[in-house]
């Protein structure tokens, strides 16, 4: 009999530990597929401008009611402060910033999408796992994924402040606002409230030259096999704002490194990227794999219950056993008592 | 017999206590008030610090010694180790204690301390050590209550915590030492940031083997102490026979750190001159080496004033492992990144604060109950 980890969980709480130890032995954990309306981004890093339009709209469309950066008073959170409101510079991710373009430069940094003088920008934001650590280690199910659509969101009024889900998320994700009483962990949902009444996330929508899109996961994965298999030099016409979209952008490939990154990474993720200069110079921790976080805990919490178990068992034995000795020491001690 | 009345309660030492304690719960209210970044040097790379390594790591690790005598004396009959449960039980109760008042005040939300009782999630280890820390802090109270229950002469309700006193330890024991390897399981999800020296697959039992060393040499400490400061006598035995566990716990742990560190890190790691490397040596040599050699022949298993030594040792070598691996295990993974942390003077002056708060308890209970009676 397979158990997921939900069943388990109703297991022990209805029947008791002892009950969930008999099982436990053949317990595996959710099985960690895409959900079946899994959403996402596809960046690619040689189609990017660093015009930062994501940036700006991600922060002005996510500020709004119900979105990942809504504020007590409505107002946009900008990196400074300063009476004239006008511009933001953020320099990372942040409790105000979602999304982030960086640059990666070498050498002469003269040439796009090249390792060696050469320059490249990256995106940095959630990549909503498939299997996502911030998820399965927050004690109280503030994180939680999209069963449908595989977002992975977040609700500020379950969420007791621990911090372990910045500990967990292998991309350094989920920022903390350290700043406030009332604080909140702030990370991209994909403009979950903007995808709940039919409009999808605002960084691909105002991305101008379809360096970002939108889409179904598999059309997405599609798309970006076709890109790794055109020939650099080629014509390709690059869809804009979503996978599916009919306005494109038609340009020459200029070539990438023959990996989508996300793909297999921490057990797959919904955000992939594309680019020209390897991932670990992006920013993107080597030490990585393609290990599902959660597995690594989980093979340790699905032993809990048969240790209590044993341990209680254990413990009565020996009490038992030793008790004899008790009764003799205490005789013989009775004249110290 | 009324022992205790001799302790003086109003010393110098304790006006320092309850200075501290003041000065801490102002602290405390500031960081209600105003949050944790007020107070705290704490960053997105460096979300846990001082109050979670030391205070809630180290006061865990502390309140091992609860454990191993409850272990000792009720459930493998040791009757020669039942003059010093008390103590050692009250200790362990304290230690949680710190422990929960630390972790109040380092959570985001303080007030939903409680969330995890309603809002389960059996994925996270996080939520299995807080469903731990409320059922064992709750167990320890009833296992000290005969004090306070034999003080104010509650005949009845004595009657009944005996009763199920020793159902009460067993699950206690239970309940500690998966408390003990959960809070190791918590860095499991770390691997790709904490450095090789500590992540291991083991790291619970690697906490859980530490922290039976630790509390031994806690047990072995308390009833040093409380034997010079209260003049009684302490059978000798229990210390060589302490110092022997301790020896024997601590070779194991040395084996075992010495096998992954070379299956997992080698050498190299060692030697590369970082924070990483030098607290790794730090902790091992001098929390690990050193006690084994004191604590290595007989004839320094029967000399007080080495016991202590090494107890110091061992006891001093647990927190610093419990620093290194929540905190400078990620060190070069923050500073990669342009960050660092070093906790800051309200977050030190808070800690002093917690931990005089529990001396102070401790001290109330050895001079009002009866802490140290013969039971
Ligand atoms: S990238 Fe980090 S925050 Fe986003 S889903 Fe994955 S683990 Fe969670
Ligand atoms: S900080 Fe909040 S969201 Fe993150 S793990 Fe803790 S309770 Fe969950
Ligand atoms: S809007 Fe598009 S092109 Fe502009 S910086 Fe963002 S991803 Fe790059």
């Amino acid at each position: 009999m397979a158990l997921n980890r939900r069943e388990f969980l109703k297991i022990s709480a209805g029947s008791g530990i002892l009950l969930a130890s008999d099982l436990s032995p053949s317990l595996a954990s959710e099985p960690k597929s895409l959900p079946p309306e899994a959403v996402g981004i596809l960046y690619d890093a040689t189609l990017c401008i660093g015009c930062k339009s994501c940036m700006v709209n991600c922060k002005k469309y996510n500020s709004m009611p119900k979105g990942a950066l809504e504020q007590e008073y409505g107002e946009i959170p900008y990196e400074y402060q300063s009476d004239l409101q006008i511009y933001d510079a953020p320099i990372d991710l942040s409790a105000k910033t979602l999304n982030i373009i960086k640059t990666y430069t070498n050498g002469t940094g003269l040439n796009k999408d090249q390792e060696i003088d050469g320059f490249s920008f990256v995106k940095q934001h959630c990549l909503h796992c498939v299997d996502p650590a911030c998820v399965s280690v927050c004690p109280v199910a503030a994180l939680f994924k999209n069963p449908v659509n595989g977002i992975v969101g977040y609700d500020k009024d379950k969420c007791i402040g621990c911090r372990y889900c910045q500990v967990a998320c292998p991309f350094q994700i989920p920022k903390f606002e350290f700043e406030s009483a009332n604080p909140k962990i702030v990370k991209c949902q994909l403009c979950r409230h903007r995808y709940a009444e039919g409009k999808y996330a605002a960084c691909c929508e105002f991305c101008p030259t379809g360096a970002s899109i939108f889409g179904k996961v598999t059309e997405l994965k599609a798309e970006a096999a076709n890109r790794l298999a055109a020939q650099p030099g080629t014509e390709y016409a690059y869809p804009v704002k979503t996978v599916d979209s009919a306005e494109k952008s038609v340009r020459k490939v200029s070539g990438y490194v023959d990996h989508v990154y996300g793909l297999t990474e921490a057990g797959g993720t919904q955000y992939m990227l594309m680019s020209g200069v390897p991932f670990a110079n992006l920013g993107f921790n080597p030490a990585i794999n393609d290990q599902a976080y959660p597995d690594i805990t989980w093979s340790y919490i699905k032993k809990v219950p048969v240790l209590i178990v044993a341990l209680l068992t254990a413990g009565t034995v020996i009490h038992l056993k030793t008790k004899n000795r008790k009764e003799k020491s205490t005789k013989g001690e009775s004249g110290q008592e | 017999m009324k022992p205790g009345h001799e302790i003086k309660l109003w010393t110098l030492n304790t006006t320092c206590l309850v200075i501290f304690i003041i000065v801490g719960i102002i602290g405390m209210g500031y960081r209600l008030i105003h949050g944790l970044g007020a107070v705290t040097n704490l960053n997105d790379l460096y979300p846990w610090g001082f109050w979670l390594g030391f205070d809630v790591l180290g006061g865990v690790a502390m309140a091992a010694g609860g454990f191993i005598i409850a272990c000792a004396v009720y459930i493998f009959n040791w009757e020669k180790y039942k003059p010093i449960s008390r103590p050692a039980i009250l200790t362990a109760f304290l230690g949680y204690l710190m422990a929960v008042v630390a972790l109040f005040l380092d959570i985001g939300h303080p007030f939903r301390l409680w969330h995890p009782t309603i809002m389960w999630q059996v994925h996270s280890v996080m939520w299995v050590v807080a469903i731990h820390v409320i059922l064992y802090t709750t167990t320890l109270a009833i296992e000290s209550s005969p004090m306070l229950l034999e003080k104010t002469g509650m005949k009845t309700t004595l009657k009944l915590v005996n009763k199920i006193m020793i159902g009460a330890v067993i699950f206690g024991v239970m309940l500690s030492t998966l408390h003990q390897a959960s809070l190791g399981a918590v860095f499991l999800i770390a691997p790709s940031k904490m450095s090789p020296l500590w992540y291991t697959h083991f790291l619970p039992y690697m906490f859980l083997i530490s922290a039976v060393a630790m509390g031994m040499a806690m047990v072995s400490t308390e009833a040093m102490l409380s034997a010079k400061a209260f003049n009684h006598k302490i059978d000798r035995e229990i210390f060589s026979g302490l110092a022997l566990g301790t020896f024997r716990t601590l070779a194991l742990y040395l084996a075992l750190k010495v096998f992954f560190l070379l299956k997992n890190a080698g050498l190299a790691p060692l030697m590369d001159n970082t924070l990483e490397s030098g607290m790794y040596l730090f902790e091992v040599i001098l929390g690990i080496v050193a006690p084994l050699l004191l604590l290595a022949n007989k004839k320094g298993r029967t000399d007080l004033s080495n016991i202590m030594l090494a107890n110091t040792l061992v006891i001093a070598g647990v927190l610093i492992n419990r620093l290194n691996v929540c905190l400078f295990s990620m060190d070069q993974y923050a500073v990669t990144k342009g960050y660092g942390y070093f906790p800051s003077i309200m977050e030190l002056l808070i800690t002093l604060g917690v931990v005089s708060l529990g001396i102070f308890i401790f001290k109330l209970a050895a001079r009002y109950l009866p802490l140290f009676a013969k039971v």
